[in-house]
């Protein structure tokens, strides 16, 4: 039962840890041991039991929640964007945005009835509604907007019903905004750590994520003269994510930690570069095809990167239990508990 | 403040809420507890390997172990009951049933749900597996299973409860080091204990989960320690992380209103001719 030594340095440090070391050692690297450790209270010594998780992983899969909160973003924020552009006379804009919405909210769909452990009951999410539950509110937003964001897309591409479809596209518009947000609610309503401590900030930084990812698609797919709107969207969107991210890691402290190091930490970095590469695209190519449409994949590739670095993250705050004790040992000492 | 789980929930008329009272300082380690709740509720088998840990093989709560005997060899000196600067901790670890329950909170399909006696249970026939309970506990108790896809936990012995007996861990355990009651009698018996075991000498010996004020209301299973709660693998300060829901829909909504209003900035803009 001798101390073990972690990869990180002293600000972790552990007694009576012992299993599952090779895994674990090799995670800090050297940003974790020179930047990040000035930010953290050295000497942090707790005790866990045989280094086992205190609370479970939740049981969602990558590719399936974490690619919903992309295609989540991109279908809401789609559905902003389709919405505005319409209004402002950017009718190419506003069909491709209809469009992507559509596709983004069916493949979520798909994604979220397969995560089931259950997927055959998937109607069992309408059984009731419970404010309590962000999957129940977020259920019934989803089954609201789903068929707004299918009509809207519908109609502008036959032509057919177009009041309706006008009515469809400022319901979606409406709608559009919760689904990009909730799924942060959704994500901190939990006892993992890094994302329920970072509640305060988790929903600009899908709201602005999914911002990205909107305007991203909307350059992508056309030419930047036609795309302004999508461009004001990316110069709105992309600042906020950037900004919320850093006060999100601020107000995360030690817990920050896997958002910096390790393979979330790549992620998240990948993300911000193509985030601030995207914004700049976006403006100075604003009379060049090419480079408008490489920001927008820039903003796209960035805005999933983001979401599945965010995943992660927190995944690796449940599964190592020094996230979820040294912080509530501290709580408790604070208070004079013992 | 003590609140009654059963009457918020709409129950007008009820029996008194029962619970568990775990003394960990006479459990023997004996896992009788883990073999009567497999037996009696038809838990599947779960893994069957040697872990190094003690004599722990069972690792952890989960979707088919309702009860968890932790072993601790723990070196100490000055401790009344240490022989050659060695103790034994074990704790037979249960869901806590916990008076505000982040479980049954963010369960999306009402699966989950307060049954008369204030306990938690699932509702398997409707659980769809959506494992949101999963991360949601504070303790890690509730986990899905791989085959059926459904979500599993103790139910205090929901069937045995209704039929006037008391729960199969308990019935088990041969030193009553499980306790089972109406909550406000074990906690008066609990608080008793607790004294006598700091006048013998236990300096770390601690009532957990047993305040209503803390960060799950109380625990309708609470525990008597002997050393930190983390040594037992059990979170220091768990807080139902539904406590914190109006801030997480106050920020939720903050965020939704400006992507609204975004979407009206942009549609005052003008296409130029």
């Amino acid at each position: 039962m001798t101390p073990e030594p972690e990869g990180r340095g002293a600000d972790w440090t552990e007694e009576r840890r012992r299993s599952d070391e090779g895994r674990r050692r090799h995670k800090g690297g050297p940003a974790a041991r020179g930047r990040r450790a000035e930010l953290m209270v050295p000497d942090v010594e707790f005790t866990s039991y045989y280094g086992r998780p205190v609370i479970k992983e939740p049981a969602w899969g990558v590719p399936d929640i974490a690619g919903y909160l992309f295609l989540g973003g991109l279908a809401g924020v789609s559905s902003v964007l389709a919405a505005g552009a319409q209004v402002s006379g950017y009718g190419e804009l506003a069909r491709v945005s209809k469009v992507a919405a559509l596709g983004a909210i069916s493949l979520s769909a798909v994604a979220l009835v397969h995560d089931l452990g259950r997927p055959e009951r998937f109607a069992n999410m309408l059984r009731v509604f419970k404010p309590s539950s962000p999957m129940s509110v977020g259920s019934w937003l989803l089954s609201a907007y789903g068929p707004l964001a299918g009509a809207a897309a519908v109609c502008d591409l036959t032509g057919i019903l177009p009041a309706a479809g006008t009515a469809a596209t400022v319901g979606a518009g409406l709608l559009g905004p919760g689904i990009a947000t909730y799924t942060a609610a959704l994500l901190c309503d939990t006892a993992v750590p890094g994302w329920h401590e970072g509640h305060r900030e988790m929903p600009y930084l899908f709201a602005g994520s999914a911002s990205c990812a909107a305007a991203g698609l909307g350059l992508l797919t056309l030419p930047p003269e036609a795309a302004r709107p999508a461009r004001t969207l990316a110069t709105l969107g992309a600042p906020a994510e950037l900004a919320a991210k850093r006060l999100l890691l601020r107000r995360l402290g030690d817990i920050a930690e896997p958002y910096e190091t390790g393979r979330p930490g790549r992620l998240l970095r990948a993300a911000e570069l193509l985030t601030v590469g995207g914004l700049a695209g976006a403006v100075l190519g604003r009379r060049n095809r090419a480079v408008s449409a490489l920001a927008g994949a820039s903003l796209l590739a960035a805005s999933a990167l983001t979401r599945f670095g965010v995943f992660e993250a927190g995944m690796v705050t449940a599964r190592d239990p020094k996230y979820t004790i040294v912080p509530q040992r501290r709580r408790r000492d604070l208070r004079g508990i013992n | 403040m003590s609140i009654d789980p059963a009457s918020r929930a709409g129950y007008l008329e009820h029996p008194p809420r029962m619970g568990f009272f775990t003394d960990t300082s006479i459990c023997i380690g004996c896992k009788a507890c883990e073999v009567a709740c497999k037996e009696w509720n038809a838990v599947p088998e779960d893994g069957i390997e040697l872990t190094g840990m003690s004599y722990d093989n069972t690792v952890g709560l989960g979707a088919s172990t309702w009860r968890h005997v932790a072993f601790i060899e723990q070196p100490v000196t000055g401790v009344a009951d240490a022989a050659e600067g060695f103790r034994w901790l074990m704790a037979s670890d249960v869901c806590k049933h916990c008076t505000e329950s982040a479980c049954l909170d963010v369960c999306p399909t009402g699966a989950l749900f307060r049954t008369e006696f204030g306990t938690v249970v699932v509702q398997d026939d409707v659980c769809n597996g959506c494992g949101y309970c999963v991360g949601a506990c504070p303790f890690g108790v509730i986990a899905r299973r791989e085959d059926d896809g459904g979500a599993h936990k103790c139910t205090l012995c929901y069937d045995r409860l209704g039929a006037g007996m008391e729960p199969a861990c308990a019935k088990a355990c041969p030193t009553e080091s499980i306790q089972f009651g109406p909550l406000d009698e074990l906690r008066e018996r609990a608080a008793l204990r607790v004294q006598d075991l700091r006048a013998a000498g236990q300096d770390h010996a601690q009532l957990y989960l047993d305040d209503p004020d803390d960060g799950i209301g109380g625990g309708g299973a609470f525990f008597l320690l002997l050393d930190e709660p983390e040594v037992y693998g059990l979170p220091p300060d768990p807080v139902v992380t539904t406590r914190d829901l109006p801030s997480i829909w106050k920020h939720v909504g903050l965020a939704a209103a400006g992507l609204v209003a975004t979407g009206i900035a942009l549609g005052l803009g003008r296409r130029p001719r």
